[in-house]
């Protein structure tokens, strides 16, 4: 069914129920998203499916109040209802609302398309073509009798998604991703390791099948099972507090627990409390606190053509641009949406994003990116007298305040005398947010920044997962509590 | 109701009467028509409405197969349509996969149904009865209810159908940065019991009240609440009674099997579908047992092993789901009356709540997570004030084995709250724990 149609059925019902068009407004939005996810282990196949996920959400705006409601059912019987529902729903909830908001500040009336920057659309690879490439994998993964475990793995995603609005807005995103993962476990008497491609499935892009154009595979898998076969033989990872460097693949998670979150303005408000949390950032910090060291400059940037959450419009139809939250250290903009913005009173972003049509927007992070600094890997190793590198995500744990947190890693390197000595296993380190950042010694250069993101975001009550990217180069922090893994 | 089965019905025959002798087809539905609403500062701060049919089929031949699931309009012609393309689409996809040598050969695992209705409120009641319950109270949270569907078929003949009709109220209450938690659930609204459990909520607020206790990182004797110890099952069902994550050298209780570690003879771990939460029958259709004992008195009893894991693994079934994660655990309880439980604790910790517990070192079981809302420091017998919120880093093998002192002779029902997707179903039983030398480190 065409949008414009739905259009029609929600004036249709205006005038049948008697609503003034300053009373009932509304937006719609259609969802169709495809996705294959094909998986080998251990050179067999392990996963091959395909999933075809399309439905309306219709968001009806009443007296000042917003109600939704997501319905599989396109035809315009289903679109009717959905409507109806949506109207009850908004009725029912208008004499007890949080808060009320014009339509018109908050949905913007914004027309225009997104696209994915691709170079071979994902329809035109095969799942022929796909599984020769993971069964590759697998097989590059198999470096040694040891590694017990191998797994290539790939999720292609196509997502259309059309948005109209009562009031003029009309726009649309498609989007083409591809995911990656690529891991090994390695198993000698009761030692365990595993090492993957950058940390589980943060090798994720919109890009087209290109993607799989895998020029370097080979050394890429053969390395992740060398390292995993090497760290069976490594030692515990020193207990104490030594100068860290963290690669690009963990300081993704390190941004996203510990920048990204804290900084959403609906946590700030409360939304969140039962379920994610709250956050230590509070209102009057904007603009004053001093979250990191000058080196820490931190954006908000829905631009990059490659980053997973790049994109034209949020879902209330507010363009995205790129925004510094955090510059030279200092906080300056939160993560909301026109909403949040009008709640709090502080300047946001265009973030309101839903996981699909069964969901109402809230406010997510995006692409939040750590930008470049000036140092060399080298340097920054050769700075360190005793301490360590580590890399890859493996575990991740932070308070509902976001600032208590405890991340663990898959591989770490010691380093003594500006000099890399060997590996470390089980890297674990663990701080608070404020001085942890304003520990932030040196960042990487522009060579180093690699992007990177998650397809799995969790937040918000219903629960929504949601497409995260972000980028970083190597940075050093002084004086951080590192630990290894056992008892 | 009657529709809806006739329909999955009908589209499951219309699949079936296109496959070849050589072809099998194996179908899934999930379905559920919900109320979402969302309050803070005990008012509305979302209302979404959601009505989501899947089905996720499984076509297989003798050596290959391919999933592919589709949404239903709840129309039977259009559905019709919609399942013959993506049949088709799967189809020609099946012929294009690699071999699979742990390809399952399906069997015909009889019939089954069961209903559960419920009384539920329409959403403008509802919304003036929470109003009512949480006057003059700052809550945040969410209410969730409406009916729940799954079912099976497979083009053998098997059929399974379950439906439920269920509602969920999870909420915080706040003083300040001070908070209780509360989960109100069940099939038939009350509105009595829910203002009574509030009441409740309310008291541990005022606890709150008191000064809070910081301690330093330490080990310290801690009495963990049913809802805390369902956070730990949490983590630890993510893989760690999985015969496929022990045998990919992933489950968190690993050392179990390798005689590394044990659990207190006090522990006995089982799966329990008597409980009625969730449906007996898996993805395949398969019927466990009504009971599959995991642990008993500390010992190793049995992971749970889905067909696909037994084939690979040269391992006897027990028809667990794919995930191979508990589907309605129950861990039985101790004889520590509710009573006691503060004068045994004596001096230390009385933990309601963890939070976000994640692994420190999966292989050897060891965890860590935050404490969370009302928690307590207890001198004499005696709730002292809420502590500041503390990491904690600790072995399941301490939490259940080595440090484990007694478990409360009743259990509570943490209900399934996961809205990822589609509603969950089931949840887990359990105790409370008391616990000497818990390690907070942060």
């Amino acid at each position: 069914m065409k949008l414009e149609k739905i259009l029609d059925i929600g004036q249709k019902i205006a005038l049948r129920k008697g609503l003034s068009p300053q009373d009932f407004k509304f937006s719609a939005r259609i969802v169709q998203e495809n996705t294959w996810v094909r998986s080998v282990r251990n050179e067999a196949i392990d996963e091959n499916s395909y999933d075809s996920d399309s439905g309306l959400h219709i968001e009806v705006w009443y007296k000042g109040h917003f109600a939704h409601s997501g319905t599989a059912n396109l035809s315009e019987n289903g679109a009717q209802k959905a409507f109806e529902t949506a109207l009850s729903l908004a009725e029912a909830a208008h004499n007890l609302p949080l808060t009320k908001f014009e339509f018109e500040k908050v949905r913007p009336s914004s027309k225009g398309h997104y696209s994915s920057t691709i170079k071979r659309p994902l329809n035109e690879i095969s799942s022929k073509e796909v599984f020769d490439q993971l069964l590759a994998a697998s097989n590059f993964l198999k470096v040694s009798p040891q590694i017990q475990s191998r797994t290539a793995y790939s999720m292609t995603i196509k997502t259309d998604f059309d948005q109209i609005s009562s009031e003029g807005a009309r726009f649309s995103h498609d989007f083409s991703i591809v995911n990656t993962d690529f891991n090994v476990v390695a198993c000698e008497g009761t030692e365990t390791q595993t090492r993957s491609d950058k940390g589980g499935l943060a090798r994720c892009a919109q890009i087209g099948a290109e993607a799989f154009s895998l020029t370097d595979l080979n050394l890429r898998c053969q390395k992740i099972g060398e390292e995993a076969i090497e760290l069976l033989k490594a030692p515990e990872c020193p207990t104490g507090n030594f100068d860290l460097i963290l690669a690009p693949d963990q300081m993704i998670l390190q941004i996203h627990e510990s920048i990204g979150h804290p900084l959403e303005l609906d946590r700030i408000l409360g939304d969140e409390r039962n379920y994610a949390g709250w956050s230590f950032v509070q209102p009057s910090d904007f603009g004053k606190l001093q979250y990191g060291s000058s080196m820490m400059n931190v954006t908000f940037d829905p631009t990059p053509i490659h980053e997973l959450a790049s994109y034209g419009f949020d879902d209330y139809g507010n363009p995205a641009t790129k925004e510094f939250l955090i510059k030279d250290g200092q906080l300056l903009r939160g993560l909301g949406s026109l909403e949040s913005q009008q709640r709090l009173g502080i300047p946001g972003v265009a973030n309101a994003r839903s996981a699909s049509w069964n969901r109402a927007p809230i406010d997510r992070m995006a692409n939040i990116n750590l930008e470049p600094g000036a140092s060399t890997l080298e340097q920054m190793i050769g700075s360190i007298a005793k301490g360590a590198l580590f890399y890859s995500n493996k575990s991740w744990s932070i308070d509902d305040y976001r600032d208590k947190f405890q991340f663990g890693c898959e591989m770490g390197l010691w380093i003594e005398n500006g000099q890399v000595k060997h590996k470390i296993k089980n890297p674990n380190y663990r701080g608070q947010t404020l001085s942890f950042w304003r520990n932030l010694k040196a960042v990487g250069d522009r060579n180093q920044v690699e992007f990177l993101g998650s397809p799995y975001c969790g937040k918000g009550e219903p629960n929504q997962v949601i497409r995260v990217g972000h980028s970083s180069p190597y940075c050093l922090f002084k004086d951080i509590s590192i630990f290894g893994g056992g008892r | 109701m009657i529709e809806l089965k006739n329909n999955f019905n009908r589209i499951c025959d219309l699949l079936f009467s296109r496959l070849t002798s050589d072809l099998r087809l194996n179908i899934n539905l999930t379905g559920e028509d919900s109320l979402f609403i969302r309050f803070n500062n005990s008012k509305v701060r979302q209302c979404t409405d959601v009505s989501h049919y899947k089905l996720s089929c499984t076509l297989q031949n003798t050596n290959r197969r391919i999933n592919f699931s589709f949404n239903l309009q709840s129309d039977l012609a259009a559905d019709s349509i919609m399942a013959l393309r993506e049949f088709e689409v799967a189809h020609a996809n099946l012929l294009l996969s690699p071999e699979d040598p742990f390809l399952v050969q399906w069997t015909n695992n009889g019939t089954s149904e069961s209903i559960y209705k419920g009384q539920l409120l329409p959403a403008d009641n509802l919304i003036s009865q929470c109003q009512s319950a949480f006057e003059n109270l700052d809550m945040a949270g969410l209410y969730c209810g409406g009916q729940i569907h799954r079912a099976n078929r497979n083009s053998l003949g098997q059929s399974h159908w379950f439906s439920t009709e269920n509602f969920f109220l999870d909420y915080s209450l706040y003083n300040g940065a001070s908070a209780s938690k509360g989960i109100y659930a069940g099939k038939d609204w009350n509105s009595d019991a829910l203002k009574t459990q509030v009441l409740g909520r309310k008291r541990d607020l005022d606890l709150l009240n008191r000064p809070k206790v910081k301690l330093k990182p330490g080990r310290y004797k801690a009495y963990l609440a049913p809802a805390a110890v369902a956070e730990i099952f949490s983590t630890l069902t993510w893989g760690g009674f999985s015969a496929g994550a022990f045998k990919k050298g992933r489950s968190g209780l690993q050392k179990l099997a390798t005689d590394q570690g044990d659990l207190s003879p006090k522990v006995t771990i089982r799966e329990n579908f008597a409980m009625g939460l969730s449906p007996v029958f898996n993805e395949q259709g398969e019927v466990s047992s009504e009971q599959i004992p995991l642990i008993e008195s500390g010992k190793l009893k049995q992971w749970l092993t889905h067909s696909r894991s037994a084939k690979e693994f040269n391992l006897t079934s027990n028809f667990a789901a794919e995930s191979e994660s508990p589907r309605s655990l129950e861990l039985l309880p101790g004889t520590l009356k509710s009573e006691d439980i503060l004068k045994k604790l004596d001096q230390g910790l009385y933990l309601n709540n963890l939070h976000y517990i994640n692994w420190s070192d999966q292989i050897t079981g060891r965890l860590t997570g935050m404490t969370r809302y009302a928690c307590f420091w207890v001198e004499n017998g005696e709730i002292v004030g809420p502590i500041e919120d503390m990491r904690f880093d600790e072995t399941a093998f301490h939490i259940l084995g080595s440090g484990l002192d007694e478990l409360t002779e009743s259990q509570e029902f943490d209900t399934a709250t996961g809205t990822y997707y589609h509603r969950s179903l089931g949840g887990k039983l359990l105790p409370g724990l008391l616990v000497n030398d818990f390690s907070l480190t942060l």
